[in-house]
């Protein structure tokens, strides 16, 4: 298969197939807490989009270069200290702590960038960028991202393209999600709801049914590998 | 800071099983609570898993709870978490290799679980260990709880089965499949939603009647 064609499946896999929320459960609290409203949610996507992005690429870095068993960046510093060893070095224990270290520096990097030289975006997004180190999309995406670097070979290994798409991707599979479910809250609004069942009940069976919904694009990666001549 | 300018460990211990239920009553912690809840089995280990690290975060977080700067709080939260979720995860890894391979990311993906952070923040920062530690067991047992109600209907409906044991047979149940597919993890946990708000509703009235 061709390169784009790997980084198309990619990104059609992640946006729409195994959607973040609907198969993958990930980022439910703001999924369920900001989609009220259209353009709120609309901010809150593109901002995890954003944040995904930047931390996908410092958590690829971060990976290759320092975690990963045998890194080079690592190696070389252990074989400088300790030229008589032949050990492979492996930081990888140290991974989940660095990754949401890079999370909550990518989400302040991003505020404080995003205040400096855009203010109108930084009004538009400003109360959920603080909110969103929490959120479990980012995270998903830099342990996804873990697996394919770290002990992955062949097809299975993700060079910073691959992963970049596979982040911006998953960003966009949540801004699908969250928009259409604004949307579909907006409308509810005019409706009889029972009562127990409002707020977050409601959404819950709306979010299953989208869910059944997203189930049918199952087989759509199917056609396009054999489109791409996989 | 005395025990005293919050509620009593007591309270706090009560208070996460029912009445501040971490599941129905805060809505926190959901992604877990919606992939993992398949199976009994699975749930289990994940309410097991993060009732440690839930322990072992508000212990901490309570014993260093002077030395906190409002700014830098939430990343001494989550780094702390983090720590305890890197020792479980190995743990698993270590000693039930098949649930680990099972779980997969969702059991690193506890580090940002908002339970652990909101009772970091609401219980443990302000209140003494004993307190930290009450609310964290009592908080555990609702989500434990809260998972297992998800999970039973899932598993007996989706597989005819109860922890593996079966409940239904397959001569005449014909398996819902959908129950194990995302769809009716969002579907069962609305529904119990709603009857957990209906019958709150109802105990409310009597209690006022």
């Amino acid at each position: 298969m061709s390169h784009l064609g790997a980084l198309v499946l990619i990104a059609v896999n992640t946006a729409l197939i195994n959607n973040m929320v609907f198969h993958f459960f990930v980022g439910n609290c703001p999924f369920i807490g900001v989609s009220r409203r259209v353009d709120t949610a609309f901010g809150m996507g593109a901002a995890v989009t954003f944040v995904t992005a930047v931390a996908a690429m410092l958590s690829w870095m971060c990976t290759y270069f320092i975690l990963a068993p045998g890194a080079p960046l690592t190696n070389w510093v252990w074989h400088k200290i300790n030229p008589a060893s032949a050990a492979v070095v492996d930081l990888s224990i140290l991974n989940y702590v660095v990754y949401i270290f890079l999370i909550a520096a990518a989400v302040q990097l991003v505020e404080m960038y995003v205040r400096k030289f855009f203010p109108a975006l930084y009004k538009a997004f400003g109360v959920y960028l603080p909110l969103i180190t929490t959120n479990c999309v980012i995270l998903f995406v830099c342990l996804e991202i873990m697996k394919h670097v770290s002990g992955a070979s062949g097809p299975m290994y993700w060079g910073l393209d691959k992963a970049l798409v596979y982040a911006i991707f998953a960003g966009m599979g949540f801004l699908i999600a969250i928009i259409v479910m604004a949307g579909i809250r907006q409308e509810l609004d005019h409706c009889d709801v029972p009562k127990p069942l409002r707020g977050a009940g409601i959404t819950m069976i709306i979010a299953g049914i989208l869910a059944l919904a997203f189930m049918g694009f199952m087989g759509v990666d199917k056609s396009l590998e054999s489109l791409f001549g996989g | 800071m005395a025990t005293g300018d919050g509620p009593t460990p007591l309270e706090r211990f009560i208070n996460g099983i029912l009445p501040e239920n971490p599941t129905y009553r805060q809505i926190l912690g959901i992604c877990p609570t919606l992939a993992v809840s398949n199976s009994m089995e699975s749930a289990m280990t994940m309410a097991a898993a993060v009732a440690f690290v839930l322990l072992g975060s508000n212990v901490v977080v309570s014993l260093i709870r002077g030395l906190l700067r409002p700014h830098l709080r939430i990343l001494v939260f989550t780094l702390t978490i983090a720590a305890f979720v890197t020792i479980a995860d190995r743990f698993l890894a270590a000693y039930m290799y098949e649930m680990s391979k099972k779980l997969g990311p969702y059991v690193p993906l506890i580090i940002v679980n908002c339970i652990i952070i909101a009772r970091c923040e609401v219980c443990a920062a302000k209140q003494s260990v004993l307190a930290a530690s009450a609310d964290a067991i009592g908080q555990s047992l609702g989500f434990a709880l809260g998972l297992a109600s998800i999970a039973t209907i899932r598993e007996v409906l989706g597989f005819g089965t109860w922890f593996g044991l079966p409940v239904f047979s397959h001569s005449w149940w014909p398996a819902w499949v959908v129950m194990i597919l995302p769809p009716g993890a969002f579907i069962t946990l609305g529904l119990l939603m709603g009857a957990a708000n209906w019958i709150g509703a109802a105990w409310a009235k009597r209690a006022s009647a």
